[in-house]
């Protein structure tokens, strides 16, 4: 990430006296920040690191266990569906749906009379909060009665259970994802209007193709966006909670997690020890695992980033 | 531009061999509406779901199930709203999330631009180091520190209260604080002048010279931040165990769960969940069309 930082103030000679009451003023001012990192990202991320070394219901004190959580969840074959689950979200899922928004920024910039109207309109359903559209698609996607396979039936398509097969459980969500990607949509389209035109005005005068100009002057242009939006994808998609937990039929539903755990994903299985069973030491052990897993992905993503990255002349 | 070129060239064809064949010019017509078909088509299959939300709502329970289903409902049956309206207390839901949205949105403004400032404008040591703390934050999933956090307000008794939903929205938002940084440096300022002066005059300078330059970034951060509030499921779901103070979010679960069958009502209690976001949608939008742009800043 390439920020501008704003020049060095002149301190040549400036009195300690001076340079002290700045950086008090500089504290004073970031302190609302500063306090909340010490309340809510250190001692969580501290705390969290304690408690997965215990075990803890809230109501007796926490006691010391070593590495039992860490042990248990080894040999916790819900552990291993819940990580699989997640990963066919983050590495299935997501890039489809990255490839979707990409998809609809390119049709967003088409300089046509009217643009304004569809980008406005391509973003809506982005605003629906997720219980609502989940429930939506439920009905949508409705074996019998759902538009979705009335439509697939009248073309003659197969008309799949969806949300009642688990084999078509995760692609359902895809559907659910590709519906929202005008939110994407519109960051890559802003990604789009900063590529200078001259290159592509330059490109066509040499009689290259729009497949071609696609692929050597907009996705290079885009690539740190979508280094942006792979990263923040990536971390969405580990932390995916609530399409599985509506579509599963809540907490107290024996169906959590969906027809055959299909939607069990890590974050249900987290909710699902920390407060339905109050497991507090195992699911913080399990939220430690979630984070170094992150982390590690987050390092590959960056480390193989500055082959595909482009920055440009900056 | 590609127009005006396939046309001079047209003259002299032999001179200069074109790259592409020349089309005669009704079918260049033609290929005019193509990007308007595909964009309308594909706004279609945005738009049509949420269509059929608000039309299944005011449908019959008959009419739902027939088939094949009929576009638009024979009778209007507007009570479906009032029989959902009815099955909960949805008044009571939809106060407490505007109370909670609001009460964020204070959170965020007062406290992300202060911090903003701190980190463009005020040339103290570390700042860098809290700037590159808070780019760091962005990317720590929430989860890690989800169950501490609980824990600390269960200790603090705040469990079943709004304080876990809005306590921490008066610390500034990693994001949020980015994007004012990112806006503020673009702003002229003369950090050198800022130096010289001493904390007390520093504020003056922010609340009357700062603050009414930031109205637009301002107001994009208080819509995401009434979005992501009024979105927001697991937050209420943790916390908020007794149903009074239940949010639109919760409420919709706990509809689902009681009346799963009902699928007019359903749809019905989902539409009127759906309305006030698609209303400050369209009121904001030229705000939330700016998000784009501001986050390509970042590269």
């Amino acid at each position: 990430m390439s920020t501008r930082t704003p020049q060095r103030p002149p301190q040549q000679g400036a009195p300690r006296r001076r340079r002290r009451r700045v950086f008090w003023t500089g504290v004073a001012f970031a302190s609302p920040w500063i306090v909340g990192f010490v309340a809510f990202t250190i001692y969580p991320f501290l705390g969290s690191l304690y408690y997965s070394f215990t075990s803890y219901d809230l109501f007796s004190p926490p006691h010391w266990i070593g590495l039992d959580n860490y042990r248990a969840i080894a040999s916790d074959p819900n552990f291993y569906k819940a990580l699989a689950n997640t990963f066919y979200m983050a590495f299935i899922a997501m890039p489809i749906g990255l490839v979707a928004s990409l998809a609809v920024a390119l049709l967003l910039n088409l300089k046509v009379r009217g643009i304004a109207f569809y980008r406005t309109l391509y973003y809506v359903p982005a605003v629906i909060p997720i219980v609502a559209s989940a429930i939506l698609w439920t009905w949508l996607l409705n074996p019998d009665y759902g538009l979705v396979n009335i439509v697939l039936r009248a073309l003659g398509l197969p008309d799949p259970a969806w949300l009642l097969d688990p084999r078509y459980t995760k692609p359902s969500l895809i559907l659910m994802g590709l519906w929202g990607s005008g939110a994407g949509a519109l960051i890559f389209l802003a990604a789009l209007q900063g590529i200078p035109q001259q290159y592509h005005e330059a490109a066509s005068i040499d009689g290259a193709a729009w497949y071609r100009r696609i692929w050597h002057i907009t996705l290079p242009g885009l690539s740190p966006v979508m280094l942006f939006q792979f990263l923040m994808g990536l971390i969405g998609a580990m932390q995916i909670f609530t399409e599985s937990f509506i579509l599963g039929g809540g907490a107290n539903s024996g169906s959590m997690g969906g027809p055959d755990q299909s939607l069990f994903f890590y974050a249900i299985y987290l909710y699902q020890n920390a407060f339905i069973y109050l497991k507090m030491g195992y699911a913080s052990a399990l939220a430690w695992i979630l984070f170094v897993i992150v982390v590690l992905l987050t390092v590959l993503v960056l480390r193989t980033s500055a082959r595909w990255v482009y920055y440009g002349g900056e | 531009m590609h127009r005006i070129r396939s046309e001079s060239m047209r003259g002299r064809a032999g001179a200069i061999a074109p790259d592409r064949p020349v089309r005669p010019r009704r079918k260049r017509r033609a290929r005019a509406y193509v990007p308007h078909a595909a964009l309308a088509l594909v706004g279609c299959l945005f738009l049509f779901p949420i269509v059929w939300l608000f039309l299944t709502a005011l449908k019959t329970p008959e009419e739902i199930f027939a088939a094949p289903p009929a576009l638009l409902p024979k009778h209007w049956r507007w009570s479906n709203y009032a029989d959902a309206v009815a099955a909960i207390p949805f008044g009571r839901y939809m106060f407490n999330t505007l109370l909670l949205c609001a009460i964020n949105i204070a959170g965020q403004l007062l406290s992300a631009p202060l911090v903003a400032y701190s980190i463009a404008k005020i040339p103290w040591r570390g700042r860098g180091l809290v700037f590159s703390l808070i780019v760091a934050t962005m990317i720590l999933p929430g989860q890690v520190q989800l169950i501490p956090v609980y824990i600390l307000f269960s200790k603090l008794g705040w469990v079943g209260t709004f304080l876990p939903l809005t306590v921490g929205s008066f610390f500034g938002a990693p994001f949020y604080i980015f994007l004012l940084r990112q806006f503020m440096l673009g702003l002229p300022g003369e950090l050198s002048e800022a130096a010289k002066i001493d904390g007390a005059a520093e504020l003056r300078i922010y609340a009357q010279v700062m603050l009414p330059l930031l109205k637009p970034p301002l107001m994009t951060i208080a819509l995401f931040t009434f979005v992501a509030a009024y979105t927001d499921f697991m937050g209420p779901l943790i916390y908020l165990n007794d149903a009074s103070k239940w949010t639109i979010t919760v409420g919709l679960q706990g509809f689902l769960q009681d009346h799963g069958a009902q699928w007019e009502q359903l749809m019905a209690a989902s539409a009127l969940a759906t309305l006030p976001m698609i209303v400050l949608y369209f009121v904001g939008q030229k705000y939330f069309m700016k998000a784009g742009s501001a986050l390509t800043g970042m590269k």
